[in-house]
């Protein structure tokens, strides 16, 4: 069976940056080739530097990724992508400003091809408290905000600090709170650092560093379970926003690891001639390197045994 | 050189002279109505007496329906009603789950290939009582092709084991809202909501190219129409790409395809700038019998499906607010390049929130682009209240309301999605007529069948399918729901200087009745027989298989 294609749902509100968000992590792809699906080409999702053809509903984009419109039937989208060669090695799908992106994630996970990893909600730091108030939109924009796994807080400078403060606080009842200018996320916040090193295994990249965010990575890892171990990463207390792994069982198989705020999933990998490793990403000073040794340790068959 | 036609009664909704006995048809337009020495006046004429014992009526002109109607007929129906085929066969209700699986297997014995799909539709297991249908039921039809069955509401897909197989879904662990899971961990077969259904349904023959009207569906289609009187109806709505439009043109141009076929634009791919130059675009490709250039938006969900958007407090059983469709802003966007650039939009709205929401994008639109006769038209608008009503009229708006809910799922909304009080509210005809908003009712068929006599007969009585007079308040005498089923859904189109009404210079379209309107207790509305149309000047008897 080949390796499940990731994928980001990207939600929010109309304005709120989806789109930006996107062209910024096809800039930043490092050489993944990146799916994406939107709702409809209604403006050109995509940087016109960017695109190398249009055909319909097919958009052609530098470095071997490809943008289309699903329309109303995801489904089938989905599958059509799932047959092109080479297949993408991640996929981003961009919500329409009033889906749920949680019903998009439900959607995707319908299809065994692929995986979804992750649910990053934009918010317009300016707009989103009002949005939230209106009389229409209020309870669309509160299911989208409950969706997240992160949310991404955009144009930040554009509200005094005490606005700032007090919105942050506010989204951060729904899910953990990253402040963005113009979609400048760093990608491996969205697709994962490298982990396990050995190239093949689709982690070999280089490694991450950034001045807003800490990383801790480990390699060589003892054979752990996953599932405890991802559902540990995910704990608000370990500081943790994204995390890779590749990781092995005490049965020898191999799983990959995926944490994106409090969402966790783990999926079975192919065999592979690499290490097995782990990086976590969390804000600068926020992460908690302590909380998450803890973590591993706590997730080894031995501490199995003793629980 | 003229045709008169002498007929027992002709109700000509031409309210400067409402009755005649005798029409003149010259060209494929009416020449004159009245006695048939004022119409001698015009000439040398032949007098055709094949109507003399029939009623005439303007053709009936459906508001809101989708050609997908005659696509669906190619499939085994499964409903609960007794229903109409294009052919004139009609096909018996299927009174329980037994009954259905019975049906569904004798269509797959007659099949040659044992891997070929089975599609069914129209199933409403609502009558059933809570019991669900499951894949060991469709079991019953086949283990060895694939089975799907459509529910009535278009919104629910039951699937036997084997398309759940060829869907990737006879597995355990699949999460998802819209797919049941049974004891054993596996999905029951009931697929609920768009993504769910689209997993399977290209595996039960239901593909998405299928489920838009095709050649053969647009035929049966213009069949069904002339079985039921009607010879305009609105497609509503629909992608019309070029291919598609390019095949309705060569079939409605035929000389013998029987309606006039409103097809409109739907939003999708497009923005409001691309939708509209597209509207514009389709415009001038119109026909005699086909007319294009009016777009549909859609606002919100369905009552029934719990996806329809409604004002506090919201549905009756605690269900949690339905879903916008497209974002406020692009409704906004739409109407007010479209009021700026002369192009009608009709808008889908079933809760009663989303239609406060593009009451106030049309205002907002009007300030910028204060535009006459514009008739933007809300459709479905099922639980509008008498306030939304003023401010459609004041807003020089029309309605098409969707009486044939009362009938198939009155009951169901008393109880359960609205409750009592707003169930007795819906599709306030009355209201509109008191307020003076122009207003259509329609079937939305294939949701509900095609057949305008019936939406009257819904109007009129209001009854449910348990025998319930839901809203009695709001019922509309025969007369009015007759001028509703013509010049009230012409207007809405924009058609009523064409169509509606047998007067000097429209088409010489009529519906030709075996019994009179007027006179059958309006409780039988419903059962007034039809002979066939005549459209255009050309003659459709509906025959009788």
């Amino acid at each position: 069976m080949s390796e499940r294609i990731p994928v980001t749902v990207i939600g929010g509100y109309l304005g709120a940056g989806k789109t930006t968000l996107v062209n910024h992590l096809l800039r930043h792809a490092g050489g993944r080739r990146i799916a994406v699906l939107v709702n409809d080409f209604g403006a050109l999702p995509i940087d016109a530097d960017l695109v190398e053809a249009q055909d319909g509903s097919t958009i052609s984009i530098a470095g071997g990724c490809v943008c289309c419109s699903f329309g109303s039937d995801l489904i089938a989208a989905l599958r059509a992508l799932a047959q092109r060669a080479p297949a993408p090695e991640h996929l981003l799908i961009e919500a329409s400003g009033v889906a749920l992106p949680g019903a998009i994630a439900s959607s995707v996970s319908l299809l065994t091809r692929y995986a979804c990893e992750g649910i990053f909600v934009l918010a317009d730091a300016e707009t989103v408290r009002a949005r939230a108030a209106d009389r229409y939109l209020g309870d669309t924009i509160e299911r989208q905000l409950r969706d997240a796994s992160v949310i991404l807080l955009g144009k930040p400078d554009l509200v005094g600090p005490a606005e700032r403060a007090d919105t942050r606080r506010w989204l951060e009842g729904y899910a953990s709170v990253v402040e963005v200018e113009r979609g400048r996320v760093p990608a491996e916040l969205v697709f994962g650092a490298a982990a396990g090193g050995a190239a093949g295994s689709g982690f070999a990249r280089t490694p991450f560093v950034h001045p807003a965010y800490d990383s801790v990575s480990f390699q060589s890892l003892p054979p752990l379970d996953a599932q405890a171990l991802a559902a540990s990463l995910a704990a608000p207390a370990a500081g943790v926003l994204r995390a890779k792994g590749r990781l092995r069982g005490d049965d020898g198989a191999w799983t990959t690891l995926q944490v994106v705020g409090t969402r966790f999933e783990t999926s079975p990998a192919a065999a592979g001639a690499s290490d097995a490793g782990l990086v976590c990403i969390g804000l600068a000073g926020c992460l908690d390197r302590g909380a998450i040794e803890r973590a591993i340790a706590g997730s080894t068959s031995s501490a199995a045994l003793s629980r | 050189m003229h045709t008169i036609y002498c007929a027992r009664r002709i109700l000509t909704m031409n309210p400067s002279r409402p009755e005649a006995t005798h029409v003149a048809v010259k060209d494929g337009r009416v020449l004159g109505a009245g006695a048939l020495e004022e119409l001698a006046g015009w000439g040398k004429h032949e007098l055709d007496e094949r109507f003399a014992d029939k009623v005439l009526m303007p053709g009936l002109v459906e508001g809101h329906s989708h050609a997908m109607e005659g696509t669906f007929w190619r499939y085994v129906y499964t409903g609960f009603f007794d229903r109409m085929d294009p052919d004139g066969r009609t096909w018996p209700g299927a009174k329980s789950v037994d009954a259905v699986i019975a049906r569904l297997r004798e269509a797959s014995d007659a099949l040659k290939d044992p891997a070929a799909p089975l599609s069914g539709w129209g199933l409403d297991p609502i009558y059933f009582g809570s019991r669900r249908v499951s894949r060991e039921d469709l079991d019953r039809v086949s283990r060895e092709r694939p089975v799907g069955v459509l529910h009535a509401s278009g919104h629910i897909l039951n699937v036997n084991t084997k398309a759940l197989e060829l869907a990737g879904l006879l597995r355990k662990a699949v999460n998802h809202p819209g797919i049941p899971l049974g004891a054993d961990g596996l999905p029951t077969g009931e697929l609920k909501g768009p993504d769910p259904m689209m997993m399977a349904s290209p595996h039960v023959g239901f593909d998405r190219e299928v489920l838009a009207a095709d050649e053969l569906g647009l035929r049966y289609f213009g069949k069904l129409c002339v079985r039921k009187g009607v010879t305009t109806a609105a497609d509503l709505a629909n992608l019309l790409p070029q291919e598609a439009v390019a095949m309705m043109l060569r079939v409605t141009g035929e000389s013998d395809f029987p309606a006039r076929i409103v097809s409109l634009l739907r939003l999708q791919l497009l923005s409001g700038q691309a939708l509209i130059d597209r509207a514009l675009e389709l415009r001038p490709q119109s026909t005699e019998r086909l007319r294009l250039g009016i777009v549909k938006l859609v606002a919100d969900g369905s009552i029934q499906g719990f996806s329809a958007r409604l004002r506090w407090p919201g549905y009756y059983n605690g269900a949690p607010n339905g879903l916008w469709y497209v974002p406020p802003e692009t409704l906004r966007e739409a109407y007010r390049l479209a009021l700026a650039r002369g192009v009608q939009i009709h808008t889908h709205t079933n809760g009663d929130e989303a239609t406060e929401l593009v009451l106030d994008c049309i205002e907002e639109a009007l300030q910028a682009h204060p535009v006459r006769d514009h008739r933007f038209t809300l459709q479905h608008c099922q639980l509008a209240d008498a306030a939304q009503f003023r401010r459609m009229k004041a807003l020089g708006m029309c309605v098409n309301l969707f009486p044939n809910h009362h009938f198939y799922w009155g009951d169901q909304h008393y109880a359960m999605t609205v409750g009592p009080e707003r169930a007795e509210r819906m599709n306030a005809c009355a209201t509109a007529l008191a307020t003076g908003v122009p207003f259509a009712i329609h079937s939305d068929a294939p949701v509900t069948p095609l057949g305008p006599l019936f939406t009257a007969w819904c109007a009129v009585n209001r009854r449910t399918a348990s025998g319930r007079t839901l809203g009695a308040a709001e019922r509309i005498d025969v007369a009015t729901a007759l001028r509703t089923i013509t010049l009230g859904a012409a207007y809405t189109l924009k058609l009523d200087s064409e169509v509606g009404s047998i007067e000097c210079g429209k088409r010489a379209d009529f519906a030709v009745l075996e019994d009179d309107p007027l006179e059958i207790a309006p409780e039988k509305l419903k059962d007034v027989r039809i002979w066939g149309t005549v459209q255009g000047g050309r003659l459709f008897p509906a025959g009788h298989s």
